[in-house]
């Protein structure tokens, strides 16, 4: 063992020495056009951590509007510019607030910043090879998302005004030109900016599975991987299936606004005066956009379920409960994502009878949503936990996905949603159960894979205050909004105060809207400690958490290619935490069974 | 786990690494994965039409008397049944059965290159490349034939209440029935069309790279391999538009 851990340290400061086998290469092909995954996977994370303080920035503006809905906000001007007059919030405006919110944490952040961070970052690490099977289309897939951004971005600056319906963007109102000033240019932006992404997230999906399938290092059979690994490939299987439906939508509504068909339209009045659509169906865009909307929620989700089960097993000094009953929840849990999508229509007109169907279906996915939640806490269960800061996030999104989760189930129910959809419940839920937890689930893996991404560590002081007013905040602004969309109260409204029964939440939405200033304050201490510990950090060692997986068997700071010299062989799962007989608390992938025959077992090699 | 060299030796399984457990390059697969995705697109549209057909009514009269009409979906013989040359002429699917001849046997003519570069023969890659390119040309010509019939009309075209005529067909308005008759033949086939024109492309560009050896020094003829699956993909697409469009 001890022959391991000497060779693992050998290059602790050398990492520039690496280079001698390449040829030179420029600033540009080193850190701009990089074909390097963890290059890669760096940009995403910047691009995914702006992208985050844009979206949390939309969130507190319209939180303002929300919270003091008959305040003044004069101090908004220089920012807002025509979107405020005389300190009050334009309410088409405010639409646009919400729909970029939704649109930029949702794709922008949550599947590009952490599917394109973690998945390029770990998948060739972590199942042992030089990187990803085609680094070309690993940067275009970057390349392609950079534009995609900025189309988005852009969109932000326009006069009309970004997006304005919401991120579902139903048709007719965004087919719509005419309806509202987001209906637009600022539309047009917004289907020409994810008609990019979807092509960006194809690149990077085709990649990663054929990373995983071809690419893995000698030994590494699929029993092998560390669950993150699984959770990628499956996330980017569900993407490879399910954005191409959204690339289809997105088609049929530009061809709608822009070139006069009638795939969505029908039967429309618009300021007293009949459109000539006819024929066409706008629950049919439902049905398009939730058969990717609902496996990509997954698709935010998955890959922090990998994240989180990595920590927890790591710092609980534990195998992994159930290893293959995550494997096999995960399975299950891909599958089922793609026969609920209707359970976001159950209001829409539709058949009782295929409502009860999909609720069924619906309802069952909370099975191995369980089976990973029992596995997560029987890992943990009188397990030698060390605190570090990945690891309370990690068992704050167990928390964060159980409080979300439960209420997924009462919103299964077709004949309680009635009564809820469209409300702050709805909102409480997703928030929580994708939101929160993908959020954290996020911090989660920069905390843990920060030193080898960066070298160093980053700070466990500035990351404990981080961490208790980020959990404190989620949950004081998402708590109360179960309350009030139980009580009725309707998302994606402007201004509520002309409505008697909810002038009694006054108070509550205020509250709700300090919280939130409080939660995007806090992550200013995340942007501080980041930066900071990139270029002042404590210097990490190889394999600072003392960990199993292949990763931490490279120099501090691998260089092109990811070991120096031949890449290891596997021989073992990742999860051999606290074997007894061991004499360390935890045994690397590549180390052979020859070297550690005080704590094999007699049936070892059955087992794989 | 008896003897020590067991356990010094990893597990050399299909699927234990170090291996390609499909037996293809990852190029190769990354072909067929984002084939399977942009099944999914096709899918979503064929779907779309379906349920865009099915909330339309039927014609329900004898076929002898149909008449086009926006109040029914037309019957797919009595649109499609035009021959370059033979103005006038009630030829129900000839031509689209021609054109779907034609864009299969390019299919057959790719498979003999695809085959011949596991031989290793240039001359005939070359060869057959250039007949799958002929016949992808033309295919692509025909639909521009079909594209420009469909869109001028026939010479009666159909009769409106007011006792106007519309000829032909627009985004908005076509004289063979709804509005989205026309919005879903111009979207799908174009869409189809748009992937053949990229295949026919990709098919040029392997051609000239065949003539100037580059394959053959590369050692393998994959690239052609792989835009051979591309090819044949889209032939099969074809047949399911095919079907959707002119024989249901
Ligand atoms: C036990 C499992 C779950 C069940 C039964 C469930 C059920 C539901 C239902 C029925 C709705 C529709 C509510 C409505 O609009 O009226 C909904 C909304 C939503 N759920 Fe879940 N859910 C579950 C887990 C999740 C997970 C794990 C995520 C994400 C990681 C998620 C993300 C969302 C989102 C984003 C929405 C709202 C989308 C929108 O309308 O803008 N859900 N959920
Ligand atoms: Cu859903």
């Amino acid at each position: 063992m001890s022959s391991t851990d000497i060779s693992l340290n050998k290059d602790v400061h050398h990492a520039h020495d690496e280079h001698d086998h390449h040829h030179d290469q420029n600033f540009f092909e080193k850190y701009i056009f990089s074909q390097d995954h963890k290059v890669i996977a760096k940009q995403f994370l910047f691009a995914g951590i702006f992208w985050g303080f844009i979206g949390g920035f939309l969130s507190i503006i319209f939180r303002l509007q929300l919270g003091w809905p008959e305040a003044t906000f004069t101090f908004l001007e220089p920012i807002l510019g025509n979107w405020i007059v005389n300190g009050k919030l334009d309410p088409e405006f405010y639409l646009a607030l919400v729909t970029m919110h939704g649109t930029i944490m949702v794709f922008f952040v949550l599947t590009a910043g952490l599917s394109g961070t973690f998945s390029n970052f770990l998948i060739p690490l972590q199942i042992g090879a030089r990187d990803m099977a085609s680094g070309f289309m690993n940067m275009l897939s970057f390349w392609v998302f950079f534009l995609a951004s900025v189309v988005m971005f852009t969109s932000l600056f326009i006069e009309t005004g970004p997006a304005g319906g919401g991120w579902t963007v139903y048709p007719p109102l965004s087919a719509l030109p005419q309806a509202i000033s987001g209906s637009g240019l600022g539309m047009t932006l917004w289907l020409i900016s994810m008609a990019l992404f979807i092509v960006s997230q194809l690149l990077g999906g085709v990649n990663y599975i054929t990373t995983v399938i071809n690419l893995r290092t000698k030994g590494m059979s699929m029993t092998k991987l560390p669950l993150t690994i699984w959770s990628f490939f499956l996330t980017a299987i569900l993407g490879l299936l399910s954005f191409p439906v959204l690339l289809s939508a997105a088609l049929l509504l530009i061809f709608d606004r822009s070139f006069g068909t009638s795939f969505f339209l029908s039967d429309i009045y618009i300021a007293g005066e009949a459109l000539a659509n006819t024929g066409g169906s706008a629950i049919l865009f439902q049905h398009l956009f939730w058969f990717l909307g609902h496996p990509e929620v997954y698709i935010v989700i998955l890959p922090t379920f990998g994240i989180v089960s990595e920590v927890i097993a790591t710092n609980s000094r534990k195998p992994i409960f159930g290893y293959r009953a995550m494997i096999g929840s995960m399975l299950g849990i891909s599958l089922l994502s793609f026969v609920v999508w209707a359970h976001h229509m159950f209001v829409t007109g539709m058949n009782p009878f295929l409502g009860s169907v999909f609720m069924f279906l619906t309802l069952i996915i909370a099975v191995p949503s369980a089976v990973k939640v029992f596995n997560w806490l029987a890992t943990l269960w009188r397990g030698n936990i060390r605190f570090t800061t990945a690891m309370m996030y990690a068992v704050a999104f167990v928390s964060l996905f159980i409080s979300g989760g439960l209420t997924g189930i009462i919103l299964g129910n077709s004949a309680l949603d009635i009564q809820l959809h469209d409300t702050y419940f709805v909102i409480a839920h997703f928030h929580l159960v994708m939101g929160a937890a993908a959020f954290f689930g996020m911090f989660c893996g920069i905390y843990h894979w920060f030193p080898k991404m960066f070298g160093r560590m980053m700070d466990e002081k500035l990351g404990f205050i981080h961490f208790w007013l980020t959990f404190l905040s989620a949950y004081l602004v998402f708590m109360p909004m179960h309350y009030i969309g139980i009580a009725g109260f309707p998302r994606r409204y402007y201004s509520w105060t002309g409505f008697d029964a909810f002038n009694t939440f006054t108070d509550l939405n205020s509250f709700i809207s300090i919280a939130a200033i409080l939660g995007f304050t806090a992550q200013l201490i995340f942007l501080f400690n980041f930066i900071y510990s990139i270029f002042k950090g404590r210097r990490a060692t190889a394999n600072p958490w003392h960990s199993n997986t292949l990763e931490w068997t490279t120099p501090v700071n691998p260089g092109h290619g990811n070991w120096p010299g031949e890449i290891p062989t596997v021989y073992r799962w990742p999860y051999d935490y606290s074997k007894p007989g061991a004499p360390e608390d935890y045994i690397p992938q590549n180390v052979p069974f020859s070297q550690t025959q005080s704590s094999n077992l007699p049936y070892e090699r059955d087992l794989e | 786990m008896s003897t020590s060299t067991t356990l010094e030796e990893p597990k050399t399984g299909t699927w234990d690494g170090g291996n390609e457990p499909l037996k293809a390059s990852y190029g190769k697969l990354m072909m067929w994965f984002f084939l399977l995705s942009d099944a999914f697109t096709f899918g979503a549209f064929l779907i779309v039409y379906g349920l865009s057909r099915h909330s339309h009514l039927p014609y329900t009269g004898r076929p002898e008397d149909f008449q086009f009409s926006t109040e029914w979906w037309p019957i797919p013989e009595k649109v499609f049944n035009a021959f370059p040359g033979f103005h006038g002429v009630d030829l129900p699917l000839a031509f689209v059965a021609l054109m779907t001849m034609i864009l299969i046997l390019s299919s057959v003519t790719m498979v003999l290159a695809v085959e011949a570069g596991h031989r290793m023969d240039k001359n005939d890659v070359q060869k057959w490349l250039l007949w799958t390119i002929l016949f992808g040309g033309t295919f692509l010509g025909c639909q521009a034939w079909e594209w420009t019939h469909f869109i001028t009309g026939t010479d009666e075209g159909m009769l409106m209440a007011d006792g106007t005529r519309v000829f032909g067909a627009n985004m908005v308005m076509n004289q063979y029935g709804p509005p989205l008759f026309a919005n879903l033949f111009f979207f799908i086939t174009g869409f189809h069309g748009f992937h053949v024109t990229v295949g026919w492309i990709l098919l040029v560009i392997a051609f000239i790279s065949t003539v100037n050896g580059v394959y053959h020094k590369r050692g393998h003829y994959e690239m052609v391999e792989k835009i051979g699956l591309y090819w044949h993909f889209v032939d099969l697409v074809w047949v399911f538009v095919f079907t959707f469009f002119y024989l249901i």
